[in-house]
């Protein structure tokens, strides 16, 4: 084997271990030291050993527990450094570092590395964690995106996102935050966050529509593969697959969003065709396992929705008052104003425009309403269908200052400038 | 793991209960405390005098400064506190639930900077 194809095979192999067992190799180690950072680094730098001795030598049998076994070294180089500077009493030092050590040890001896990524998960999404960060800490710590690329996603500066990372870092390991699946009593709640967290990550990547920033595509795949990877793990947790459903149908439309021309394309003038049938199918079966396991909940609830518009889509059946039903159940369980709005939609539909824009939330129950792109959009749509042109001409002309996307921008247009010049009731033919 | 418990609470509200309301207070705090000690989870506590009696010092410019009252001036004061020992910052917010000071204040739970770790 000459050198460049050595070089090339140490690459993919170690890019393959990276992508698949990155995460699970900083639970491991995060798990058993508290310190993800100190496990990050470890890992780091374990991997571009890798990449410098693989081509040399071969690569090795168990590249997982290779790999292991250089962050263990390094991590007790790290620890031997601190103990001049840091450490007063050298036996407690010692003591901790044979612990890692016999650990680690014993974990190399088993063939199957434990799988911690649900544990680390639970740490990384802690109530005694600021929320806002909860994503961005599963996707670094389970992951393996690093803060640069997650900051692009989230809209903030490099910096400030490393600054929040570590910070949150350096809370789990001094506060003495536990990496551990919580019991039966606390589970609803802590799953909760981790869901919460994978769903921001992953609405994170949808706000790309395009798909033409690859940071943000790449978001969306990530969450899919953490919604994925905790429904393995919880498969008996309703809301985790409910979760992991209502991605899947949301990933299976993606490409029917745009046109070939890349023209935003609404959902009921989508061409069912487009979708991915298998996603969908894989969708409805995990609603199926989720439904019979008797406890109904948000992500649940949404996915449900995602499949009562699938379907009427798909065979042109009018089950909008199924809809509503379901709008209703997530209102009286996640009542937010985003919730409100697409319910609005739905109420529309079935008792006419008028009664929609009674049930659109209050501008006065939540001032981030009036910088909601959606809510002046839907207020249009509702106004425009009960002959209101002049005050829809005016919502939808908030709605385009809002949106960032241009292809949305240009849809809102175009419906805006498809309205009758005077408000005469009952004319205007809503799509 | 070592926590310290902080507890934060309008000091007027003790003073505007009646004195049966007074002891059975008091006796909450017992309680708790015995219950902290039965699990071999307390290390130590104390109830502070009124914030009235605080006194401030710094040194500003190699001058001694000394002001009277507390350091911060907020609604709820820090009227005590309890330092335990509990496995894990969940062990640690679950005696934080219990003490009666979560119910009419504020607890901060802050980790002891250990000096062996």
């Amino acid at each position: 084997m000459n050198h460049s194809e050595g070089d090339d095979l140490a690459r993919a192999t170690a890019d393959a271990v990276a992508r698949r067992s990155y995460g699970k190799l900083v639970a491991f180690l995060a798990v058993r030291t508290h310190d993800v950072s100190a496990a990050e680094d470890a890992l780091s730098e374990a991997f571009a050993s890798a990449l410098a001795r693989w081509p040399r030598d071969g690569c090795p049998a168990n590249p997982e527990g290779w790999l292991l076994t250089v962050a263990r070294r390094k991590m007790i180089d790290v620890l031997r450094r601190q103990s001049r500077s840091q450490i007063e009493s050298h036996d407690l030092q010692e003591v901790a570092l044979q612990a890692v050590a016999d650990v680690l040890a014993d974990a190399l001896a088993e063939s199957e590395i434990p799988d911690e990524r649900l544990a680390m998960m639970f740490a990384c999404t802690h109530p005694a964690i600021d929320a806002g960060i909860h994503a961005p800490m599963i996707l670094q710590a389970v992951m393996g995106l690093d803060a640069a690329r997650i900051a692009s996603a989230f809209l903030v500066s490099p910096a400030a996102m490393s600054k929040r990372l570590v910070r949150a870092k350096d809370k789990i390991r001094l506060s003495g935050i536990p990496f551990r699946v919580p019991g039966r009593e606390e589970l609803p709640a802590r799953l909760d966050a981790v869901l919460d967290a994978i769903y921001a990550a992953f609405a994170e990547g949808w706000t790309d529509p395009g798909g033409a920033d690859v940071t943000r595509r790449d978001l969306a795949e990530e969450a899919l593969f953490l919604s994925g990877l905790v429904a393995e793990l919880m498969p008996s947790e309703p809301e985790a697959l409910g979760l992991l459903a209502l991605l899947l149908h949301a990933e299976a439309r993606r490409g029917a969003r745009r046109s070939p021309a890349g023209e935003f394309v609404p959902l009921a003038q989508q061409d069912p065709a487009l979708w991915n049938s298998q996603k969908i199918a894989d969708a409805e079966a995990l609603l199926h396992r989720a439904s019979a396991l008797g406890a109904i909940g948000r992500f649940q609830l949404e996915a449900a929705l995602q499949s009562a518009h699938v379907d009427r889509c798909r065979t042109g059946r009018n089950n909008w008052p199924r809809v509503l039903e379901l709008y209703d159940a997530l209102f009286a369980l996640a009542g937010s104003p985003v919730v409100a709005i697409n319910r609005a939609l739905a109420v529309a539909e079935v008792h006419g425009a008028a009664a929609g824009l009674n049930a659109m939330p209050d501008l006065s129950t939540d001032n981030r309403l009036a910088q909601y792109q959606p809510h002046w959009a839907t207020r249009a749509e509702l106004l425009a269908r009960s002959g209101a042109f002049d005050e829809a001409r005016h919502s939808y002309g908030i709605a385009i200052g809002l949106e960032q996307d241009p292809a949305v921008c240009r849809f809102l247009e175009m419906r805006r400038s498809a309205l009758p010049a005077q408000s005469t009731p009952g004319r205007y033919n809503p799509l | 793991m070592q926590y310290l418990l902080l507890l934060n609470a309008q000091e007027s509200g003790f003073a505007k209960m009646t004195p049966a309301e007074q002891q059975q207070g008091m006796a909450a705090y017992m309680a708790y405390t015995d219950a902290l000690k039965a699990a071999g989870a307390y290390l130590g506590s104390n109830r502070l005098q009124p914030v009235a009696t605080a006194t401030t010092v710094r040194i500003v410019d190699g001058k001694t400064q000394v002001l009277d009252g507390p350091y911060a001036d907020s609604k709820e004061q820090l009227g005590g506190y309890f330092l335990i020992d509990a496995p894990d910052l969940d062990a640690a917010l679950s005696w934080a639930a219990r003490c009666p000071g979560a119910s009419h204040g504020v607890i901060e739970v802050r980790p002891i900077w250990s000096m062996e770790a």
